[in-house]
């Protein structure tokens, strides 16, 4: 179905990604955020809690991250399409809940606009050091999905994806950005609400005594019901059968874990969202994600200019992870080459994947700037020799 | 046009970063080029340094952080003494010039042009304009966004009900800033 309308800003803007951002969670058809402002996020919900009177929808300011992040999740529950957003510290309160989010299968999107940490670290300076975090933050088994957007225009686009997964797989999904792509300017194209598409939610046709909550098809995404329609439903935290209900054996923890993990893995392949540029025939790929896509993409020019046969590849979705893609490109490559703004996350999964079929150089980078595209050149001229 | 790099610097309060918006934002939307703006301040509200960079280009820009700027506007002593020496030999410099004072580490080549703009935005009126003297000043010196293109982004850009007050600001700054890029060219 087509976007609503009254949250489509439809035109050409010059705006920073946070901005952006909101915009594409209006597009999306969010309309309940639960927040606690935090640099360099906090354009994002100022920008929400400013348009959202005139859409139609609720925000409100909690009285911290832990609060937020459970209220976007009664909200959902309610039949809303709900966001909260964040930066690490905020993240790391919210860890609790997105387990909960994971085991009772609720649609939401947590922004996470990644600064330098650990703790308060930087508040207003760049990271993208909450890779692992998001994947692996809250105990327990689960999978989520993670995108990362490069520009403002992706914030954009890239939201109304965010959204759509949410709702199709109900997962959390996490929208990383960083402070450079929050707090750059650029050209924002805003199309026609009648061009962008969303994803409504699965909700049942199942009458009520008939329906059960985590009832599923081969899909493995169980359909949905709000508060408020007649049904009577039980939602906990704790394992729970098919009717919702706790029941903590081994038999219902493993059909449980086993189906919210496979939903994301049967579906791995449908997920894959990658940007390849000149990969094919390259000796040495550059794997990048978000601003440091755009720095490592200078040191590639200029490689080439030089040249060396390097491909580039993005990763747009990055939980879950493209492994075939990367496992098939290995053997035929000197090395992978993989700059990033934290202490080797990202290249620990390309690592794993190449499995020992080349090498995987990382380019580490503390944060609080991006890095030199010369200091990504110099990697890829030592990875090409 | 190849990629040109600006930074603009001065102090919170200036309308620094607002000036090198509506400079990115006539180039990007009203000029359909490329344009990238990055902005940082410290935590005060007024009076802390701040500065923004826009990069301007035919095509999609990489790399969006400026190093060593084509152009550098300056509207703080402060700001001048800090980015001086980071103007690429040969760039331009334009500066608030009852603020600033040239010295010896002026880059090689540079052009320099300097515009008393906050006396220009006081006899307008109010003293809050001089950003927009300083972006017309930009325009007409430099030529790199055009008139129409800075006019439109002014417009969309201050709020609703300055309209008028703006567009004379940016006016002011574009004649003069012409002229003296006349003068110096004959």
């Amino acid at each position: 179905m087509h976007a609503d309308p009254r949250g489509v800003l439809t035109g050409v803007h010059f705006i920073d990604g946070d901005h952006a951002a909101c915009e594409g969670a209006l597009a999306a058809g969010c309309r309940f955020v639960a927040g606690y402002p935090i640099t360099p996020s906090t354009e994002v919900v100022e920008r929400f809690a400013s348009r959202i009177p005139t859409v139609g929808g609720v925000f409100i300011q909690m009285e911290d991250e832990i609060a937020s992040s459970i209220a976007i999740q009664g909200a959902a529950w309610a039949g809303k399409k709900v966001m909260t957003v964040t930066s690490g510290p905020g993240l790391s309160l919210m860890m609790e809940h997105v387990g909960l989010a994971a085991i009772t299968e609720t649609p939401c999107v947590f922004v996470d606009v990644q600064r330098g940490g650990p703790s308060t670290g930087l508040p207003t300076l760049p990271a993208q050091a909450d890779m692992m975090q998001v994947k692996w933050g809250s105990h327990g088994d689960y999978e989520v999905i993670a995108l990362s957007p490069h520009s403002p225009q992706e914030c954009f686009d890239l939201m109304i994806k965010a959204f759509n997964l949410a709702e199709t797989y109900r997962v959390p999904v996490f929208f990383m950005m960083d402070e450079v792509v929050g707090h750059m300017t650029e050209r924002v194209v805003i199309p026609p609400a009648e061009q962008i598409e969303v994803v409504e939610r699965r909700w049942t046709r199942k009458p009520p005594g008939e329906y059960r909550p985590y009832d599923t098809d081969e899909s493995l995404v169980p359909e949905m019901v709000k508060a408020g329609d007649g049904y009577r439903i039980h939602i906990t935290g704790l394992t729970h059968d098919e009717r919702g209900y706790p029941a903590m054996n081994p038999t219902a923890q493993d059909a449980m874990v086993r189906r919210i993990c496979a939903k994301i893995r049967q579906h791995a392949e449908k997920l894959v969202d990658v940007r390849m540029d000149g990969v094919e025939g390259a000796e040495v790929v550059v794997v990048s994600y978000g601003i440091t896509s755009r720095v490592a993409g200078a040191a590639v020019a200029e490689a080439r200019r030089r040249g060396l046969k390097v491909g580039h590849l993005r990763l747009v979705i990055v939980w879950p992870f493209p492994a075939r893609l990367v496992r098939e490109l290995a053997p035929s490559l000197k090395a992978f080459v993989v700059p990033e703004l934290n202490m080797g996350q990202m290249a620990l999964e390309v690592e794993r994947a190449a499995a020992g079929r080349t090498r995987t150089i990382s380019v580490p980078h503390a944060g609080g700037t991006v890095h030199e595209p010369e200091a990504i050149l110099e990697k890829i001229l030592e990875a090409a020799r | 046009m190849s990629k040109t790099e600006i930074r603009v610097g001065g102090l919170g309060g200036q309308g620094v970063i607002l000036s090198a918006q509506i400079i990115g934002k006539a180039a990007s939307i009203y000029d359909d080029k490329e344009a990238t703006l990055i902005q940082s301040f410290g935590p005060e509200a007024r009076g802390s340094a701040c500065s923004a960079q826009v990069t301007i280009d035919t095509e999609t820009i990489g790399y969006p952080y400026v190093k060593n700027p084509d152009v550098l506007v300056v509207m703080s002593p402060d700001a001048y003494a800090q980015f001086i020496p980071t103007l690429k030999p040969g760039g331009w410099l334009l500066y608030e010039e009852d603020l600033i004072t040239l010295d010896e580490r002026v880059p090689q080549g540079v052009k320099a042009f300097g515009i008393p703009a906050t006396r220009f935005a006081e006899e307008l009126g109010r003293r809050l304009v001089l950003n927009i003297v300083m972006v017309g000043f930009f325009a007409g010196v430099t030529g790199l966004v055009s008139y129409e293109a800075i006019t439109n982004a002014v417009k969309t850009s201050v709020p609703k009900g300055t309209e008028d007050l703006n567009l004379r600001a940016l006016a002011r700054g574009y004649e003069y800033g012409c002229e003296l890029a006349r003068n110096s060219s004959s």
